[in-house]
């Protein structure tokens, strides 16, 4: 199938745009805002007291955790997608339940990969 | 999970928007849960106690108010009941009726600030104004009682400074017919709320035990189960002969004594105290509002401790005289200092966002914890 | 050309438009909930408009404001993560369809800013680099509120994607299309047809989801005031700050342009069909500009006679009067020129755009009914907590939404 990329072409345009826009606020403040820098003005807002040590450590590894899930999950939706789209073609090309029955299985692993997630604590945040 | 991170030393105050006042909580955190939060008081100490032993027994009415500024009625009431104590006088009765109406209508602003200020922490702005409306209400009728809308200084020893002026009982029991139907309102909005019912049930759960031993006072000791009010238990002023109820937490949402005990605690005693405020103006007699008394006080040489239920539980003031003008020695007691050395203990596995909800559930006034 | 252009920055213009609205209906709408008077100090030479002035007035306000670079952030990720946050809010409307195509010598004229055939993967794949935004804001900050910030923006936007996507699979299996308009022509006129009656679960699903991708309560855990601060952009400053401000409410009109459009018959005017507004488009364009002229009038009238309780002694006292004349006068002009001229003949091509114009504003008027729900929302409910919001996402909104997909197909083959 050939792509037309003319069609994509206004996009670039789109993206100019909203860059320019965004930057335009950036460098308006830049311009126009007084600069009188102070030490405590500069320094990282924490309720008012010192800082006690840096916030660049090593945070709790339940946010990669939920990072690695999705993008499992995620890959799996990326491949819903062109399925669903088709399904009026298949339904009338009279093979839409063997589509479907091929989805079916596929969603079947998902959830028992999602209940194996769940019933091994992946799913716990309380703790 | 056993993969074990690096914890996370935050403070939370003193300049927090949801420590009510300036405390500091020093958190350590593995981003959500955390291990410990340990309270940090002592930022706004003014040595209230201390400048009692400086200023004469009337001078001293006024700084009570700043003991705790969010119900300084209760506050003046029990400095005054002190050294009444002392000197052995009585108190006309009519005295005695104003100043329940005046410490009563102060519980009920001081609940309703500390229930909109919970509501606000669990992340809803609405509820917290619409509490503030009807307590610059109260502070409408409180100014026309004594020209003054926080910090009253409306008692004095021997009873009140002002009567009540023309059409005050009239204008109060308006204003309580026209705030029971807005209170419904609100806790239609709040207490039935999935959200808020799921943010405060079976957090910060104090067993009824813990709440004894940790010595917690007022709405946060009746919310762990345990029936007692001194407005009932050790008498004092007119509460003998007022009828209303002490409400105590049955764990509706959850367990005895979470947060959520705590809010509806605070929320039905509002309810009680517009029964009490309804039975007061019914009954409250003629005469004087103001006992004879010598220009300077002197009380006899002695000591005394005098408990009253203010808004945040039992406040207690001891008194030492020497026989002069001037105090020998005054200490305050307030709700909650100990309120807050429970937290350590309860904050332990709990979510940051608990903290705030826990925090906010025991009612913790800063000036309050450090006099 | 010209004419990409156009269609580019005239829907751009209309959201940036909407923006300074928005936030003046938040803070109005906030005021009223709360039985405040809200926003209404403002004013250019006294003329209030009700508050809108404010949202002007803040913007000068916040481009005076010092430019702050804390010590301790890494320079280059901190100006950049506004920027992300605002240029992704900006190109994500560029497939919406406005109105239904322009047939135009025998093709299509599609009223959308670029015609993808792909548009609402488009939509996704960009909504979701907004999360780099706020998580390089809140990394980049270097203090400890706004990292944790960023880290349950992260965890929250990236769940609640999942959500997002497969809650429109549904959607997609109808339409048999990716692209946007398709999904709505699918739809139909008939308001019984709308995806949102054939697809009632995934309609909340969806809608639940983009309050978390928005960060709007109950899901405003990144900034969560009561326990963050303000949460990944505590230590921004001036249009850094309204960087992400507006983005939010920039966010917040693509997701309800997103709903109109998946569950709510994008811009199909409810029970009229397009054939019925072209064919009709002469009594429909003369009686809804005769409509106009009349309630112009009308609010003219009210304005001008309407009394100041308070005299102000300054130009406040004239505000009624400057609003309310001109409205007047445009009214009456409105409506004699209707009744002079009778109605216009529109031509082939006239009807069509004034069809279009029609739909443009059924749909705009979904945009802002769903914009509204997003205030409406926020300003009645508490935030949801950490645990709950993943439980929420993971453990009720997701198994719900595969559940969805597997019986919306097996219906659709059914039948």
């Amino acid at each position: 199938m050939e792509v037309d990329f003319h069609h994509y072409l206004p996009l670039i345009f789109v993206l100019l745009l909203g860059l320019g826009f965004a930057g335009s606020f950036l460098l308006l403040s830049y311009t126009f805002g007084p600069k009188k820098p102070t030490a405590s003005k500069l320094d990282v807002y924490e309720c008012g007291v010192p800082p006690t040590g840096d916030a660049r450590e090593r945070f709790s590894v339940k946010f990669f955790l939920v990072a690695m899930i999705f993008l499992l999950f995620d890959v799996e939706v990326v491949f819903l997608f062109p399925w669903a789209v088709l399904l009026k073609e298949f339904k009338a090309a009279g093979t839409g339940f063997f589509a479907f029955g091929a989805m079916a299985v596929f969603l079947l692993i998902l959830g028992l990969g999602l209940l194996y997630e769940w019933r091994r604590g992946a799913l716990d945040w309380e703790s | 999970m056993t993969i074990q991170s690096q914890e996370m030393l935050l403070n939370m105050g003193p300049q927090h928007p949801s420590t009510h006042g300036v405390i500091r909580f020093v958190v350590k955190t593995d981003g959500e849960v955390m291990s410990e939060a340990m309270p940090d008081v002592g930022y706004l100490h003014r040595s209230i106690e201390k400048i009692g032993e400086i200023c004469d027994y009337n001078g001293f009415m006024p700084y009570t108010d700043r003991a705790d500024y969010l119900s300084a009625m209760n506050a003046n009431q029990g400095y005054a009941m002190v050294v009444e104590k002392l000197l052995g006088l009585e108190v006309p009765r009519r005295a005695e009726f104003l100043r329940v109406i005046a410490a009563e209508f102060n519980r009920i602003i001081s609940h309703l600030l500390s229930v909109g200020a919970l509501a606000m922490d669990v992340g809803a702005a609405t509820p917290f104004i619409h509490a503030l409306k009807e307590r610059e209400k109260v502070n409408d009728l409180m100014e026309a009682l004594c020209g003054q809308r926080l910090t009253y200084n409306y008692v004095r020893i021997g009873g009140v400074s002002y009567d009540m002026p023309p059409n005050f009982s009239e204008r109060c029991l308006d204003f309580l017919d026209r705030f029971e139907p807005q209170w419904d309102e609100f806790e239609r909005l709040v207490s039935a709320n999935k959200i808020f019912i799921e943010r405060l049930s079976k957090v910060g759960t104090i067993s009824r035990e813990d709440a004894i031993a940790y010595n917690l006072v007022g709405p946060n000791l009746r919310a762990s189960g345990v029936d007692y009010d001194l407005r009932r238990d050790i008498p004092y002023s007119i509460y003998p002969e007022l009828d209303f109820k002490v409400i105590v937490g049955h764990g509706e949402q959850g367990e005895v004594g979470d947060s959520f005990d705590r809010y509806i605690v605070r929320v039905r005693e509002i309810r009680e105290s517009i029964k009490i405020l309804r039975q007061c103006f019914s009954r409250i007699p003629e005469g004087d509002i103001l006992a004879k008394m010598p220009k300077v006080l002197k009380p006899p040489v002695g000591e005394a401790y005098v408990r009253t239920e203010s808004s945040r539980g039992d406040m207690g003031y001891y008194l030492i005289s020497d026989g002069s003008a001037k105090a020998f020695r005054l200490r305050i007691r307030t709700g909650s200092f100990t309120g807050m050395a429970i937290i350590q203990k309860i904050s332990q596995g709990m979510m940051i966002a608990d903290l705030v909800t826990l925090i906010a559930s025991l009612d913790v006034v800063a000036p309050e914890i450090d006099r | 050309m010209l004419i990409i252009v156009l269609k580019i920055i005239i829907p751009f213009l209309v959201i940036m438009q909407l923006l300074p609205l928005l936030i003046w209906l938040e803070r109005k709408g906030a005021a009223y909930i709360q039985d405040r008077r809200g926003p209404n100090r403002a004013a250019i030479l006294g003329v209030r408009l009700g508050g809108v002035v404010h949202s002007l007035a803040d913007v000068v306000k916040l481009i005076f404001k010092e430019d702050i670079f804390p010590t301790n952030a890494n320079k280059f990720i901190y100006t950049i993560a506004p920027f992300i946050a605002m240029a992704v809010a900006c190109v994500t409307f560029a497939v919406i369809p406005w109105a239904s195509p322009l047939e135009w010598k025998g093709s299509a004229f599609s009223l959308q800013a670029v015609d993808l055939n792909v548009g609402i993967l488009y939509i996704f794949a960009i909504g979701s680099m907004g999360v780099y935004g706020i998580m390089l804001a809140g990394w980049g900050s270097n203090n400890k509120y706004s990292l944790l910030g960023g880290l349950r923006a992260s965890a929250q936007m990236i769940s609640y994607e999942l959500t997002l996507s497969l809650s429109v699979v549904g959607v997609l299996i109808f339409a048999g299309s990716l692209e946007l308009n398709t999904i709505v022509q699918n739809q139909g006129s008939n308001l019984l047809s709308w995806n949102v009656i054939r697809q009632p679960l995934g309609c909340l699903l969806f809608v639940v989801s983009a309050f978390a991708e928005t960060n709007r309560l109950p899901f405003d855990l990144p900034e969560a005031e009561a326990e963050l601060v303000a949460g990944y952009h505590v230590e921004y400053s001036s249009l850094k700050f309204a960087l992400f401000f507006m983005a939010e409410y920039a966010n917040m009109i693509v997701a309800s342009a997103l709903i109109a459009t998946l569950f709510f018959g994008g811009w199909q005017v409810p029970f009229v069909s397009t054939e019925t507004l072209r064919t009709y488009a002469q009594p429909i364009a003369y009686y809804s500009v005769l409509g106009l002229g009349l309630f112009s009038v009308a609010a003219g009238w009210f304005l001008v006679r309407r009394k100041h309780k308070v005299v102000y002694h300054d130009a406040r006292d004239y505000e009624t009067k400057v609003l309310g004349f001109p409205a007047l006068l445009v009214g009456l002009a409105l409506i004699a020129g209707q009744i002079l001229y009778g109605p216009l003949p529109l031509g082939e091509t006239g009807s069509q755009v004034a069809a279009a114009a029609f739909q443009f504003g059924a749909f705009l008027a979904k945009i802002l009914f769903f914009c509204w729900v997003f205030i409406w929302v926020r300003w009645t409910l508490p935030r949801f907590r950490y645990d709950q919001l993943m439980k929420l996402g993971w453990r009720v909104m997701l198994p719900l939404a595969l559940l969805n997909v597997v019986v919306t197909a097996g219906i659709y083959l059914w039948f």
